[in-house]
């Protein structure tokens, strides 16, 4: 079974994820029973189906925006951003405004290029999963989350930037 | 200036050990080059024609001596004994070795240096007045919120894989030294009407392949909002600027392409959520940097007019000397020195080890132990008594930092071009060497007067060619190496974007085009005209006619080339 990165420890990934193959659509697909994550467009057009069940998350793609799913952050249990590639920025993004604007409390898991020195980014900006990639150690990659201690501005994480946080110095105090 | 207090210290030896242990993991190849480089790109290394490059930020272009005496060792100890100042008032070495990168940084940190995001699709080392602090025409010093923004934008999680890279420059004088109009951020500190402090913002200014002057997207941001407020900014650029196609990626177009009350409304709309956030800066945190800020103990001395006539009156090179490198302080019997690193046979910007050395020992005796670095590529001894003004410059001309041409000709802004940098389609230092050659006579470059002639060897103009009054461009055809040509750029408070003049020349051509383009100057000026007024007035016409009337020669054309020749 696939390992996951979830709230910072090392774990058995018990979701599957859902792609749709080039003859498949959103409307035809079946998604089968037990735990998935399903692409955006799957959710919206199958969400009278899906959603009465409790083992559906929903997959993003960097170029889908969290606003889709405005209506859905109170009951998914798993949303998951894509990053095509790790230059693909966008997910920091989405996953903030999941979080801050649209109030998601569920996994938020990063999937796709999801490598260890992007790890302390993505868990300041709210992902606290990571299907980080399956050629790459994953015990490595845990390594990642701690590579800073401090930091000087908000994001999801610490709610208070830094110069609210503790007393710095001026000129005259230093040592 | 700014201090580390144990939390910045704290940051930067963080970095240091990542990036230590970023570079084990490359050398076993548990990175590949791919995933390695953005990494070693967020710390301002790149991979050039030769050797690895490596780019230390120089925050607003601040110096310590302590820190430019490191900057020397550095290139003792690591590189050919030289470093290049560059355009974002940053310092680079082009001779590195991969495997000692990481024992640089920390040579850097034991002097509170970096080289954090000095390239890389995120938020650029942030830039200001060179004059910050000193200069007359200054409403509020802005270095205590560059390096407020430094703080905030340094390792921002979410605004570190933007679609392209960012820059930020302030400006709080009546002239803009800082160029905020080309910034993808531009910020003028100003006061309201009701005599409150606060910002203009200016968005998608920016050289490179589409000069675009900034757009004013806000005339008063109060200062508290200056965080949340470019937070909205970097998220609406993150969220919707294009990633298929580096060459349309940076914020200009974005704001281009949803128009700039488009792109405004998306701005607020996302700030209407910030504003007063926890973002907001207080006025104990604003009065803590700040307090790094404050005037050196000057003086109350009188001006040393009488002195200094007498000084100039016996040394022709000092009266030129005060005439172009030195200008008038704030303070009383103080003067603001430029130590000119463009001396004829040095590629432009670049500083050997003893030099900086020697730099930072005038720094230590003359100026408080501070300097900055411009965006011309120049040094600066801020805070000089008139009274040692003479003595400041037989030291500094006895080292080759004394030439009196700032602002002439010879002052080039020039980007490492073909010779180094791997992006570049020509080469540029050697057509600043054959420029600077031909009008070395420093008398003629007087009678010139003020013309800033820039140089890049690529379309990503990191020689703000578009905004010389002169640019040049380094373009390929068909494998080799072309230059184009074009007028009425400049920088300041009336930035605008220069007109190409034609079909572009060979390289040992580029001379003679310029002594034409002077000549034309020369024959059609009014008096006290300065070469871009007479570009205004005369349009490009009169110098692309003088220019193109009779072939230049030049050897290294080839039949059937579209060069004037």
């Amino acid at each position: 079974m696939r390992k996951i990165i979830k709230d910072k420890r090392i774990v058995n990934d018990d979701w599957q994820m859902l792609m749709l193959a080039e003859n498949e659509t959103a409307e035809t697909i079946t998604v089968p029973t037990g735990a998935h994550i399903v692409p955006l467009a799957v959710w919206l057009t199958q969400k009278s189906v899906l959603s009465p069940r409790n083992d559906i998350g929903v997959w993003l793609a960097s170029d889908e925006r969290a606003e889709s799913l405005k209506d859905d952050v109170a009951s998914l249990p798993l949303i998951a951003i894509d990053f095509p590639t790790f230059a693909d920025g966008r997910g920091y993004s989405i996953a903030y405004q999941l979080r801050a604007r649209l109030g998601y409390k569920g996994e938020l898991r990063a999937i796709g290029d999801v490598l260890r020195d992007q790890l302390f980014y993505m868990a300041r900006v709210g992902f606290n999963a990571f299907a980080t990639r399956e050629d790459r150690s994953i015990d490595d990659a845990l390594i990642g989350l701690t590579d800073f201690s401090e930091a000087y501005q908000t994001a999801w994480d610490r709610k208070t930037p830094l110069f609210r946080r503790v007393k710095r110095p001026s000129a005259q105090e230093i040592a | 200036m700014y201090r580390y207090d144990t939390y910045d210290h704290l940051i930067v030896q963080e970095r240091v050990a990542q990036f230590r242990d970023q570079v084990r993991r490359r050398l076993a190849d548990e990175l590949s080059e791919d995933e390695f480089r953005p990494l070693r790109l967020q710390n301002g290394l790149y991979m050039q024609r030769h050797a690895y490059m490596l780019r230390v930020a120089i925050p607003y272009g601040l110096l310590s001596s302590k820190q430019l005496r490191m900057l020397a060792h550095i290139a003792r100890k690591y590189d050919r004994n030289y470093g290049h100042f560059t355009t974002r008032q940053n310092i680079q070495y082009n001779w590195i070795n991969l495997e000692q990168t990481p024992d640089i940084l920390a040579d850097l940190a034991s002097v509170e240096m970096h080289a954090i995001q000095t390239s890389g699709n995120c938020i650029r080392n942030i830039t200001s007045d060179q004059f910050a602090g000193v200069a007359a025409d200054e409403l509020l010093d802005p270095r205590p919120f560059a390096e407020i923004l430094r703080q905030w934008s340094t390792f921002h999680p979410e605004f570190a894989y933007l679609p392209r890279k960012f820059k930020i420059a302030i400006n709080a004088a009546a002239e803009d030294r800082a160029v905020v109009k080309a910034h993808d951020i531009g910020l003028n500190l100003v006061r309201s009407a009701s005599g409150e402090t606060g910002f203009q913002v200016l968005v998608g200014g920016g050289l490179g392949r589409t000069p675009i002057i900034g757009s004013v997207i806000r005339e008063f941001l109060p200062w508290q909002h200056l965080l949340s407020y470019i937070e909205a900014i970097m998220r609406v650029y993150n969220e919707y600027g294009r990633r298929d196609n580096k060459y349309k990626a940076r914020i200009k177009i974005l704001v281009k392409a949803l128009g700039v009350e488009e792109f405004t409304r998306q701005v607020e709309q996302e700030w209407l959520d910030l504003q007063d956030s926890p973002s907001t800066i207080t006025v104990d945190e604003f009065n803590r940097v700040a307090s790094y800020f404050e005037p050196p103990v000057y003086e109350h001395i009188a001006d040393a007019d009488l002195l200094l006539a007498q000084q100039r009156h016996e040394n022709k090179g000092f009266s030129s000397w005060m005439n172009r490198n030195v200008r008038p302080h704030k303070k009383q019997g103080y003067a603001i020195v430029t130590l000119s690193l463009k001396k004829t046979g040095i590629p432009p910007g670049d500083a050997t080890a003893e030099q900086m050395d020697i730099v930072a020992n005038l720094a230590d005796r003359y100026s408080f132990g501070e300097l900055r670095v411009t965006h011309e590529q120049n040094l600066v001894l801020a805070d000089v008594k008139q009274t040692d003004l003479f003595a400041v410059y037989t030291e500094a001309k006895a080292h080759g930092l004394a030439t009196p041409n700032i602002g002439l000709l010879t002052d080039m802004i020039c980007c490492p071009g073909g010779d180094f940098c791997s992006l570049a389609n020509a080469k540029s230092i050697p057509i600043a060497g054959a420029i600077a050659e031909r009008f070395d006579n420093l008398d003629f470059q007087h009678d010139v007067g003020d013309i800033e002639l820039n140089i890049s060897g690529c379309i990503n103009a990191c020689g703000h060619h578009h905004v010389g009054n002169i640019g040049i461009l380094g373009v390929d055809k068909d494998g080799s190496e072309w230059y184009q040509v074009s007028i009425g750029g400049r920088q300041g408070n009336e930035s605008a974007i220069g007109k190409i003049i034609g079909p572009s020349f060979a390289a040992d051509q580029m001379p003679e085009v310029i002594a034409r383009l002077l000549d034309v100057y020369v024959r059609e000026r009014h008096e006290d005209e300065r070469f871009i007024e007479t570009v205004d007035r005369l349009g490009i016409e009169p110098f692309k006619a003088h220019v193109y009337a009779t072939p230049i020669s030049g050897q290294s054309l080839k039949a059937g080339e579209d060069a004037y020749a």
